[in-house]
């Protein structure tokens, strides 16, 4: 733009202009094509690492493989709770597009339950991308085929197959199996995220609980190449989960379901131990429930059927019931009477019907009215006198007594593989000082004495308590399982807790838990025609305080406010092999309604043992007086 | 370079057929070459789709039509219609503006029955070089500061009637080209330096008050692009991974995991050259980046030789929108620049880009096979 610039157009000036400009534009073009290729080896040769990553993230997805539930077996290989696979609806919400729409319209055509869909969205809002939801399980024949007709307008909609947990005996054993159900959020919180990665169930209750990381197995993995929307493309890499270890119970159906039945229409428990090993051969609670209920998700009015049901199907009487042991304790104050010299065994007293502290006014009566006359300690207890074990109780004092008692047992978790158990209450002066801040009164020693007042024990602790006597002072540790796969799991080793003065005394007692089923006694009913020798207690506990010179009459008792009935027995006698404790609630009397389950329990295990042989008929046939009722 | 072009076959000798079609045979060779090549690109980026390269050729081959009419169009003959050509594609703007399509939020399409949906705004890429080169035609160079003024405003309209549509893309390179016709009519240095730090304010006025929310957007995630990892970021994302990941030899043809499962948006569109670069490595990049070099540099030898001003400018211009092309978009794909919708030249899957293509490239053949054959 100089001002000599002329008018005239130069074109030999121009073309050197173009030139020098074309020369510049390729010189500039050229550093910038420079700027492009250090872009790209900035790309792909310095960061290349990052960005393959980036790439393969993008493309391989690992998705977990949950490994398959171990089962659980009796010991006989009766299937006990397995897996069966069940066709679930489930959602991918990438892939639903409008979801609301979409669950309006499953909803209506399922008729499934608000409750359904708003734990969906529970579920929905802490899913991983591209996650298949389950929304629905359990579909039935119609319900597939619904959602075959319908498949185009449920867009995102999957029908997968899963093995879901499935209990053949349901009620049967709701209370010993327990039940797995859905993963809750808390449960994420604990669990070890890898291996519980394709999980969908864990064990909730009962052996399912406590053997959860043994029949869980370990996860396996599968590698594949998806699209951007998630569509699995190839496999690239499989490592096969590991299923769970099946395991095998001490559990005989055959006796589980003696007990079960002996309970049949009533509120109880029955426990049946393997002396030599703890084992349990039969563990009922009653009423039970369907474990199949919980496992997909337990519908509203279901549970609340189960949770408001007057009978309480969901409580698990068995080791969380803790009912004062009446007079099944008996045989155990006996033995330490003998042992602390408190008796010996010929010491007898007169039975007035009933008893007073010295120099207290104060009536404790025995159930027999007028009394027993003279009591030994064989005689105290085949008929349960209770007027000689207030004297024993006044004699040894409270902590004696608990003492000797914490050696059964009382007291204490028994240690059985299933969780929650519950302790029961073995009272002393010291537990009183600390539990209630007050001081023992010796008149309070002689309800316990008799197993009531504060004495509380569960069915469970009851039985190993049997179990004990049954082995001379030897407590083994209930225990459901037996073996895991192929292998036996050693039983947990017997401890000897009670040690007495003279082994006789032991025999002194067997004899007279045997008289309790002999004429004579307060079992002898039941005790008529056994093929083997069988050693008994009945007891009874008060479920209402009777007051001062009342008399029990059970026709006026609402049936709610009966006695509890127990019975605790173990056989053979002589050698014995099974220990069972029965409790029914609101049973009334131990000798007709629970010691008769005790009966059909053991009955239903020796009876079958190969090595059994029946007792010679003339003893077994003996025949029986007429005995009262108990107390 | 020049020596190697001049050495391909036919180009110092130049056959009877093409003389006769007014061709430059070595561009066409490129040309013809870089197309096939660019069609197993396709390919690969259009999920294996032979429909889709079969579409791709069917317009290759209308650009190449077109390129062969322009041809045999006598330079003076379009210079004589430049400026209705012009005037015609500003019309076509207005029309644009006021009975246009809105696709994607922005009105740029106009529907002309019999003919089909089009975007004027492509035709002002052609036109306004034209147009500006008319115009330094007549006038001494390099220009005054009155002729500078006009060259300024027949850029400024047109570019701010497409920037209003709005297609920010589209008006910028309509810009560079005109920028350019006025940078190698010998626009002054000191000028050249004065714009450049002018520029700076100028930019930051666009971006706070001209932009639309959406341009902005793009701007913004442009320079964080892991700010917005699901939304406008996702594309740059995904390309740089895909370029990244090729590596120095790439994952081989049809291998590229990022566009063939689908995580690369606009695979075989504005994206194709991360395909490319994910499937052939730097080694592949740089080999590209030489045979648009080869092009290039024909085109530029040929505009050296154009004989009049209106020819040279607008031969070199039209030669270096097709580096801007490229440029713009490669640095888009691999996170240089912000993503403005600019398809790769001759690779990217859509017509009107071939043919505004071609349509240049047959500018060029015609001016150079229309020259007076005087000895300089």
């Amino acid at each position: 733009m100089r001002r000599s610039f002329t008018q005239i157009k130069d074109n030999q000036r121009e073309t050197r202009l173009l030139q020098s400009r074309v020369t510049f534009m390729t010189a500039f073009m050229g550093l910038l094509a420079l700027v492009l290729l250090a872009r790209m080896i900035h790309l792909q040769v310095v960061r290349y690492d990052h960005y393959a990553t980036i790439s393969d993230e993008n493309r391989i997805q690992t998705s977990p493989i949950a490994p398959n539930r171990g089962l659980i077996l009796d010991r006989n290989g009766i299937v006990l709770a397995e897996n069966r696979p069940s066709f679930s609806l489930n959602i991918i919400k990438e892939q639903a597009g409008d979801m609301d729409r979409l669950l309006a319209t499953l909803q209506s055509l399922l008729k499934l339950g608000d409750e359904d869909i708003r734990r969906f969205r529970e579920r929905l809002r802490r899913g991983r991308p591209l996650e298949s939801l389950p929304l629905h399980a359990r579909l039935t024949d119609e319900e597939l085929a619904i959602v075959a007709v319908n498949r185009h307008r449920l867009p995102g909609v999957r029908i997968e197959t899963e093995l879901v947990r499935y209990y053949p005996h349901a009620e049967l054993l709701s209370h010993a199996l327990g039940y797995v159900n859905r993963i809750n959020e808390k449960d994420l919180e604990l669990l070890d995220p890898v291996n519980y990665d394709g999980t969908h169930y864990i064990g909730r209750t009962g052996v399912e609980r406590q053997y959860e990381s043994v029949l869980h197995g370990r996860v396996g993995y599968q590698q594949v190449e998806t699209n951007a929307y998630g569509r699995i493309m190839r496999v690239l890499d499989r490592v096969d989960p590991q299923p769970g270890s099946n395991l095998g119970l001490y559990l005989d159906m055959d006796t589980q379901k003696a007990a079960f039945d002996g309970l049949a229409g009533r509120r109880g428990a029955v426990v049946a131990l393997d002396t030599l090993t703890g084992g349990i051969l039969a563990f009922a609670s009653t009423p039970g429930f369907d474990p199949n209920l919980f496992v997909t998700g337990i519908s509203g009015p279901d549970y609340r059927y189960y949770a408001d049901h007057p009978d309480r199907p969901l409580y698990n009487r068995a080791i969380q019931g803790q009912y004062p042991p009446g007079s099944t304790i008996k045989p155990m104050v006996a033995l330490g009477a003998l042992h602390y010299g408190t008796m010996s065994p010929e010491t007898s007293i007169a039975d007035p019907g009933f008893f007073r502290l010295p120099g207290d006014s104060h009536q404790y009566r025995d159930w027999k009215k007028g009394g027993h006359g003279m009591v030994d300690v064989r005689r105290a207890v085949i008929q349960s006198c209770d007027t000689y074990f207030y004297t024993v109780g006044h004699r040894m004092g409270i902590d004696k007594l608990a003492g000797f008692l914490g050696g059964f047992g009382l007291g204490q978790k028994t240690g059985i593989d299933i969780p929650n158990e519950l302790s029961g209450v073995l009272p002393s002066s010291a537990w009183k000082r600390k539990a209630l801040r007050q001081p023992w009164y010796g008149g309070e020693t002689i309800s316990v004495v008799i197993g009531q007042g504060y004495m509380l024990m569960t069915p469970l602790q009851l039985a190993a308590a049997t179990a004990t006597l049954a082995n001379r002072g030897f407590t083994v540790t209930p225990t459901f399982v037996r073996r895991i796969d192929d292998a036996d799991l050693p039983p947990p080793p017997r401890r000897r807790t009670v040690v007495v003065d003279k082994p006789e005394y032991w025999d002194i007692i067997d004899e007279a838990m045997e008289g309790v089923l002999q004429p004579g006694g307060t079992a002898s009913q039941v005790g008529r025609g056994l093929q083997y020798r069988m050693a008994g207690k009945t007891g009874t506990a008060q479920v209402k305080g009777i007051a001062q010179g009342a008399t029990y009459r059970e026709s006026e008792v609402a049936e709610r406010h009966r006695d509890h009935a127990l019975f605790m027995a173990f056989a053979p006698a002589d050698s014995p092999r099974i220990a069972v404790s029965v409790i029914v609630e609101n049973g009334a009397h131990g000798s007709t309604t629970a010691a008769p389950i005790a009966r059909a329990v053991v009955d239903a295990w020796l009876l079958k043992q190969p090595d059994f042989v029946p007792l010679a008929p003339a003893t077994a046939t003996a025949p029986a007086a007429p005995v009262e009722a108990e107390e | 370079m020049s020596d190697f072009l001049r050495q391909l076959p036919g180009s110092s000798q130049r056959s009877r057929w093409a003389r006769y079609l007014h061709v430059d045979q070595p561009l066409l060779t490129l040309l013809a070459l870089f197309c096939l090549l660019s069609l197993l690109v396709l390919y690969s980026a259009g999920g294996e789709s032979l429909d889709t390269v079969l579409r791709q050729a069917v317009r290759m081959l209308m650009g190449f039509a077109v390129m062969l009419v322009l041809a045999n169009i006598p330079p003076r003959t379009l210079r004589f219609w430049s400026p209705w050509i012009f005037l015609g594609g500003l019309a076509l703007l207005f029309a644009v503006m006021f009975f246009g399509e809105i696709s994607k939020g922005a009105q740029r399409w106009l529907d002309i029955p019999g003919l089909g949906r089009f975007q004027p705004s492509e035709i002002m890429k052609l036109s306004l070089p034209m147009m500006l080169a008319w115009y330094f035609h007549e006038r001494p160079l390099p220009p005054r500061w009155s002729h500078l003024g006009i060259a300024m405003v027949i850029i400024m309209v047109p570019v701010l009637l497409i920037a209003e549509q709005p297609d920010l893309g589209t008006s910028l390179l309509v810009a560079a080209a005109g920028l350019l016709v006025v940078f190698f009519a010998g626009l002054s240095w000191r000028l050249i330096g004065g714009a450049v730090v002018v520029f700076i304010p100028v930019a930051w006025v666009l971006f706070e008050y001209v932009l639309h929310d959406y341009q902005r957007q793009r701007v913004l995630t442009f320079l964080d692009p892991e700010a917005d990892k699901l939304g406008a970021g996702w594309n740059v994302i995904q390309s740089t991974a895909a370029i990244g990941s090729g590596g120095i030899t790439g994952k081989g043809w049809l291998n590229g995991t990022q566009s063939h499962l689908e995580f690369l948006p606009e695979s075989h569109t504005d994206f194709i050259v991360a395909v490319y670069a994910e499937e052939f490595g730097t080694i592949g990049m740089v080999l590209l980046l030489l045979a648009y070099a080869a092009i290039i540099g024909r085109c530029l030898w040929m505009s050296l030789q154009a004989q009049d001003t209106f020819n040279r400018l607008l031969a070199s211009t039209l030669s270096v929108t097709f580096f801007v092309y490229l440029f713009v978009n490669i640095g888009m794909v691999s996170g240089l620049l912000p993503v403005v919708g600019v398809p790769l030249p001759l690779v990217s899957y859509g017509g009107t880009s071939i043919v505004t293509l071609m349509a240049a490239f047959g500018i060029i053949m015609s001016i150079h096979t229309h020259r007076k054959m005087t000895g300089r």
